[in-house]
């Protein structure tokens, strides 16, 4: 070919392309690979090699009062951020899509700005506006932080589906006599059903995983699973954080796996089962 | 309810085609539906209602705080745990006099930076691949991106000690095969650091150039190709340029998420390798030094916060949404 030199260029770079594609993927995956490995591991100590395969480690971790504490704290404060998140997302969404006001613009940049500040100087400065008001830390307040730095991608991801969602539907349904909240209930909501799944989803995670900004809010003497996780970590390396991690990490990848495979299957069901209704 | 759902979900778009009422519906100007008396379809009144909650929540955990902390850098520092609002402006003094806090701030900004160009120099490669290739599995491997949002942070950052520490994969491979004598120090150090922020912020970093190669025109780079372009050049000269607000997005986010993180350094690096985060931390929960505290906060959110600003003021603020979106 004569254009040879220069398509000899594109190939290389394409070869150059999938090479550093699958070492991307290896190196996003090989260290979590190893620690579910080695949760495995007979040994004493928490590292490579392996001397024999062994759940001896998931048995001490179901006795450590402290971590199961811990894992209950996070679950209950997680589904309450979900949940609070979801609600106050989609009703920001709906404002945000549907109604034409001053100041919106400001307000849509407002909405987004939690997840822009460093969780670090969020922490500090609602640990100082608590303290200069001389109120405890609490619960309460754990779980209203979450719920600010769940907030942007739940407004965002519903946002997202709004905007394809005709308000000519919601117009309609009203026109015939029906009240703003039924018509959200039966017309707006089971349009946004994937993105309020998704937008729960999402916010539990968040939470479930915050780390930086939990250290600077908990109250005294409460753990959750990350700060727990982080004070186990402080002595050394055990073969129990392992097991740990290898539990919320099928914990928390395979619930929405599920989900999402359960969604899908009962998708196709009801196309399917529509597609007959129509003929 | 769930039932109401489907039946809605499956009959909307029949309804809409076929249904005499639902034309009749349409032919309805808005402004005439008044569902609540006094109240117009879409009140201004009713936005702000629906927006309370979120407002509230964002001004009384955001703005505050922020607006408090800027106040308490004035205050003076006693002892541990104790202030006085006496105004000073000490802290600020010893903040801009003492080398020790420069240093930091420096080393926090090289790691952000240093992190964010890795991020976008190997983020590239996957997120072009993703979009370009024939693979009829081309959700699994956008899936895999996203899998690693869902495992826990700490977990994901102290796996890599698994890889680097002593007893790590590498160090137990390379004594086995007689190529080294020692453990080689890996962990603890920089560069662990970088390499776990690295592995947290790549698929952000991918997401964000993906989003923007898929909203270019492929037609666009046919053309170019139908003139006469290699795939190289078509690349160079149309698919790069467009593909830049994303770069540069992501960029901005891993700088941002890197310069601002507390955690990684804690887990993979020494005392030595401590950053920005760090130092407010442990001035706050350590010293109790809550107006010293305060001060490093604003810093280190005035200089994110510029370099965000100066972001937006070229690129506009639409990219970071895209990005956060996924």
């Amino acid at each position: 070919m004569s254009a040879a030199p220069a398509d000899r260029e594109g190939r290389w770079a394409w070869r150059l392309t999938r090479f550093m594609t699958v070492c991307v993927y290896i190196f996003m995956f090989a260290p979590i690979l190893a620690t579910i490995v080695l949760s495995f591991n007979a040994s004493r100590f928490g590292g490579f090699p392996m001397t024999g395969f062994s759940l001896h480690w998931y048995g001490v971790l179901w006795q450590n009062a402290a971590v199961v504490t811990a894992f209950k704290t996070s679950l209950w404060i997680a589904i309450v951020t979900a949940v609070v998140t979801t609600i106050v997302g989609v009703l920001t969404a709906l404002a945000l899509v549907r109604f034409d006001f001053r100041g919106k613009e400001a307000l849509g940049t407002l909405v987004i700005l939690p997840a822009l500040v460093p969780e670090t100087i969020l922490g500090v400065g609602l640990l100082i506006l608590i303290k200069s008001i001389d109120q405890p830390r609490t619960l309460t307040i754990l779980i209203l932080g979450h719920i600010l730095l769940a907030l942007p991608y739940v407004v965002l991801i519903a946002q997202a589906r709004m905007i394809s969602v005709r308000r000519v539907y919601e117009e309609a349904a009203m026109s015939m006599g029906a009240s703003r909240f039924s018509t959200f209930r039966e017309v707006t909501l089971p349009l946004l059903v994937p993105a309020v799944a998704a937008g729960a989803l999402l916010a539990f995670t968040i939470s479930f995983d915050n780390t930086s900004a939990s250290l600077f809010w908990r109250p005294a003497g409460v753990e959750t699973m990350p700060t727990q996780i982080l004070a186990m970590l402080k002595t050394s390396i055990s073969p129990e954080v392992n097991a740990l991690g290898t539990v919320m990490i099928v914990m928390t990848v395979g619930i929405p796996l599920l989900g999402g495979a359960i969604a899908s299957a009962l998708g196709q069901m009801n196309r399917r089962k529509s597609r007959e209704d129509a003929r | 309810m769930a039932r109401t759902a489907t039946r809605w979900c499956n009959g909307l778009p029949r309804f809409d085609r076929s249904s005499r009422s639902a034309k009749a519906a349409m032919a309805t100007r808005p402004a005439d539906i008044r569902p609540t008396r006094g109240w117009r379809l879409y009140d201004p009144r009713l936005a702000w209602l629906l927006l309370a909650p979120a407002t509230l929540l964002i001004v009384c955990f955001l703005i505050l705080p922020i607006l408090v902390m800027a106040v308490y850098t004035f205050f003076t520092f006693i002892t541990a745990g104790v202030e006085q609002s006496t105004p000073t402006l000490a802290n600020w003094h010893e903040f801009l006099t003492d080398p020790y806090y420069h240093g930091f701030l420096f080393k926090t900004l090289r790691v952000g930076v240093v992190t964010s160009l890795i991020c976008g120099v190997v983020g590239y490669f996957p997120a072009y691949f993703i979009w370009s290739t024939e693979f009829k599995h081309k959700w699994l491997l956008l899936l895999l991106l996203i899998v690693p949002f869902w495992i826990s942070f700490t977990i994901r950052t102290f796996s890599w000690i698994h890889i680097l520490g002593e007893e790590g994969l590498i160090n137990v491979a390379l004594l086995r095969l007689g190529l080294i004598d020692q453990p080689l120090q890996m962990l603890y150090t920089e560069g662990a650091v970088i390499m776990g922020m690295v592995h947290f912020l790549l698929p952000y970093m991918i997401l964000n150039v993906y989003v923007s190669l898929e909203n270019i025109d492929r037609t666009l780079i046919s053309a170019a190709r139908s003139m006469g372009c290699t795939n190289a050049q078509a690349f160079r000269e149309v698919t790069l340029p467009l593909s830049l607000p994303g770069l540069a997005a992501g960029l901005l986010l891993c700088f941002v998420l890197a310069a601002g993180s507390y955690v990684t350094p804690q887990i993979l690096g020494s005392g030595r390798d401590a950053l920005f985060g760090n130092l407010i931390y442990d001035t706050i929960m350590g010293q109790l030094n809550w107006p010293m505290g305060a001060t490093l906060s604003i810093v280190l959110f005035l200089v994110l916060g510029s370099v965000a600003a100066l972001y937006t003021r070229y690129m506009g603020m639409s990219q970071i949404v895209k990005g956060l979106g996924g």
